[in-house]
């Protein structure tokens, strides 16, 4: 019987939050005895468990998957297995050499070369230098960058740098790796790289806690699953379908999000409430299927009238660019003011979007533009893949922004003029096309 | 992972035990223990740390290593004209060549160390919330490069110390001691400036002040001849002051045989590295949620 690797005890981690000023600077604590506190910085700052009371253990050479909406905690959990940060409260006890790769290419330096880096980005990962210069050669085969060694990074691709980071940390023989994400840069191609490499890993009897939005990776990879929501460990088990499932489903919770005291608001003011998502063929939820006609329902309630308000919001994906907008002033209607409690309703269609999560930035504005009340990250819509979609199994760099249907063939050169695509092969009533909105 | 049995814990051949290493996960609790150990094992980081500094310096300035010759260089010039042929400050004896540069030596080291370490941890904040390792290693990493700097500028003083015939004296024996105490002195300040400059980032605005105001405060300029032989011994508070004497008198044989300022001065870098070290072990605690 295997011996445990990992064994956590009711580990949690209290953050302050809404702290829009993370640091300090001198000059303030200088300041405070003498000065007036301005805008009542001196409340006491509100305080969030990102995680609470986990305790779970893991099997030497198990592979765990580590699944949960943003902001579970999951890579809280991770920064604290890898010692980035301390638990506030419980503990762990790790047997084994650790390495974590919570980023690739940790500590590149864009003045270095190729083969510099790797020796830096090798030895910041916990490598030594013999065990670096043992395994150069196939790091360097693994990468595909032979010929830019002596290259400063500067003059790569952002791929080739990806493909040499990865490389590095994929020659990483720690007993027990924590794997963040990662797997979720380069293209296709590069991934199953990676994942195969992973594979090899695993295979070798090394312990892997790997957390991953792609739910396919974390199916083929992983002997067991832990869920996370909200801080707390709500699944764990060797039914890794089973958490998948769970976890699927918890998603439907998140279709209404108060936002009356939500912690990402930045201004002082509140005038938006609640935001409740439905698909307008579907009923509540937040995920969507390409081309589905979303219906949002905001609750407001501001201190006095606003006339003409501009109210919009944009959706951002997980590499936070900004996908799409819309708002009364972005390609929809104005509305004459909001008064005292009222529901704005917004109808729009979802554009076919790459699967994934994209947050909502939810603003208000005056008529003039000023901001009266903006809440980043308030909501999350989560665009799902329909039949047609399943192919796109990435948003890696290459998959842009929204999916296209298209239809291939191959014909003999002979005959090209003769056959030519049906148009009927695009079925107009399958639910993957995008449906006219009214 | 089903919560495995506790059993199986205790169950572990003691044999294999010893290969296993098993690290201990907890909450903060106050002061924290020094990690020397811990230094020991990751050592060879210190070494690519140290690496990826110069390099990247070197690589960055156009004239490269030849700044590490010119910085001194050219301050002395500025003295040797202003403070000696102008105000003709009295130099033991020394061509002021000489003065100037063997004070310049420790002092361009330590100032450089300290800008270095106070930036340290803000710059490399992307790869401290991202993998650990001791974070021990960045300020030193700042004073041990430092070195190489104070290597080649040295190079250049055995250089004058041949053209103006100056023979090192017996002295010289001690000179390893004082290189200890500069490097003592400038991590022990690297240390508290690079952790309050993770909490308060607008402390590296004020470095810049604090090394104009400490060499003035410092015999480099002068000797510390002119303060008065009783007083020295409360000069030396200023750790730099010690080094510096020291530097002078173990390199050149001449000017102030450093007694009882040493003394204090030696006291005040020691007791500036042990308040340094348990500081930064302090804000090491919460830097990674901070930075």
């Amino acid at each position: 019987m295997s011996q445990t690797a990992i064994h956590a005890e009711r580990i949690g981690k209290l953050y302050r939050i809404g702290e829009r000023q993370r640091y300090l600077a001198l000059r303030d604590v200088l300041a405070k005895p003498f000065g007036r506190n301005r805008g009542g910085g001196n409340r006491s700052r509100p305080s969030l468990w990102a995680l609470k009371d986990i305790s779970f253990d893991v099997r030497e050479g198990e592979v765990v998957g580590l699944i949960g909406r943003n902001g579970a905690g999951k890579s809280t959990l991770l920064k604290i297995l890898s010692r980035i940060t301390k638990p506030t409260e419980g503990a762990a006890t790790i047997r084994g050499r650790v390495g974590s790769l919570l980023e690739v290419g940790t500590g590149f330096h864009p003045e270095l070369t190729g083969r510099e880096n790797v020796f830096l980005n090798g030895s910041i990962l916990g490598m030594s230098k013999r065990e670096i210069l043992r395994k150069f050669d196939e790091i360097v085969a693994f990468s595909e960058v032979e010929r830019f060694l002596d290259t400063p990074l500067k003059y790569y691709s952002s791929g080739m740098q990806v493909r040499l980071a990865f490389a590095v940390a994929a020659h990483l023989e720690p007993e027990i790796l924590l794997v963040d994400e990662v797997l979720a840069v380069g293209d296709v191609q590069f991934q199953k790289k990676c994942l195969g490499k992973m594979q090899d890993v695993s295979a070798s009897g090394r312990t892997i806690i790997f957390v991953s939005h792609n739910l396919n990776a974390v199916a083929a990879l992983c002997r067991s699953a832990i869920l996370l929501e909200r801080g707390q460990l709500t699944y764990d088990s060797q039914n890794v379908t089973e958490a998948l499932r769970r976890y699927s489903s918890s998603a439907v919770a998140s279709h209404t999000v108060d936002l009356a005291r939500h912690p990402n608001r930045v201004s002082r003011t509140a005038i938006f409430e609640e935001i409740s998502i439905s698909d307008e063929a579907r009923g509540a939820t937040h995920c969507f299927p390409p081309g589905a006609n979303a219906m949002i329902r905001l609750k407001v309630n501001p201190p006095s009238a606003v006339l003409g308000p501009r109210i919009s919001m944009g959706f951002t994906n997980v590499r936070g660019e900004r996908v799409f907008a819309v708002g009364t002033h972005i390609g929809g209607n104005y509305i004459p003011s909001i008064a005292g409690p009222a529901v704005i309703r917004i109808r729009f269609q979802v554009p076919p979007l790459v699967p994934g999560e994209y947050s909502m930035d939810i603003g208000v504005y005056d008529r003039t533009g000023v901001p009266l009340d903006e809440i980043y990250a308030g909501a999350v819509i989560e665009a799902i893949k329909d039949d047609y979609l399943h192919m796109v199994d990435s948003h890696g760099q290459y998959t842009g922004h929204i999916m296209v249907r298209s239809q291939w063939d191959s014909v003999a050169e002979n005959e090209s003029g003769a056959a030519g695509l049906k148009p009927s092969a695009v079925p107009s009533d399958d639910p993957a096309v995008p449906r006219r909105g009214s | 992972m089903n919560s495995a049995p506790a059993s199986s814990v205790a169950a572990t051949p003691a044999t294999l035990e010893a290969h296993v290493p098993v690290l201990h996960i907890r909450p903060p609790s106050g002061w924290w223990a020094i990690p020397f150990e811990e230094l020991w094992t990751t050592r060879e980081l210190l070494y690519f740390f140290v690496w990826r500094d110069i390099k990247i310096r070197y690589k960055q300035t156009a004239i490269g290593a030849a700044w590490a010759v010119l910085q001194p260089l050219l301050a002395m010039i500025v003295f040797t004209l202003f403070f000696g042929r102008l105000a003709h400050i009295p130099s033991d004896g020394l061509p002021y060549a000489i003065f100037y540069y063997s004070a310049l030596l420790p002092w361009m080291y330590f100032a450089s160390s300290l800008q270095n370490a106070t930036s340290k941890i803000v710059e490399n904040q992307n790869v401290i919330t991202k993998v650990y390792f001791p974070r021990l290693m960045l300020p030193i990493s700042a004073v041990v490069a430092g070195l190489v700097d104070f290597a080649i500028s040295f190079g250049m003083f055995v250089v004058f110390m041949i053209y103006y015939a100056v023979r090192p004296t017996w002295a010289l024996l001690y000179f390893p001691l004082f290189l200890l105490l500069a490097l003592v002195t400038a991590l022990g300040a690297g240390l508290w400036l690079s952790a309050l400059n993770a909490i308060y980032r607008d402390v590296r605005y004020v470095v810049p002040f604090l090394i104009q105001f400490w060499l003035f405060a410092s015999p480099v300029a002068y000797s510390s001849s002119l303060v008065p032989a009783k007083w020295r011994w409360l000069y030396g508070f200023n750790p730099m002051a010690g080094v510096i004497e020291g530097f002078r008198w173990s390199l050149t044989g001449h000017g102030v045989a450093p007694g009882r300022m040493l003394l204090t001065s030696s006291l005040v870098a020691v007791a500036g590295l042990i308040s340094g070290l348990l500081y930064f072990q302090r804000m090491e605690t919460t830097i990674a949620d901070v930075v």
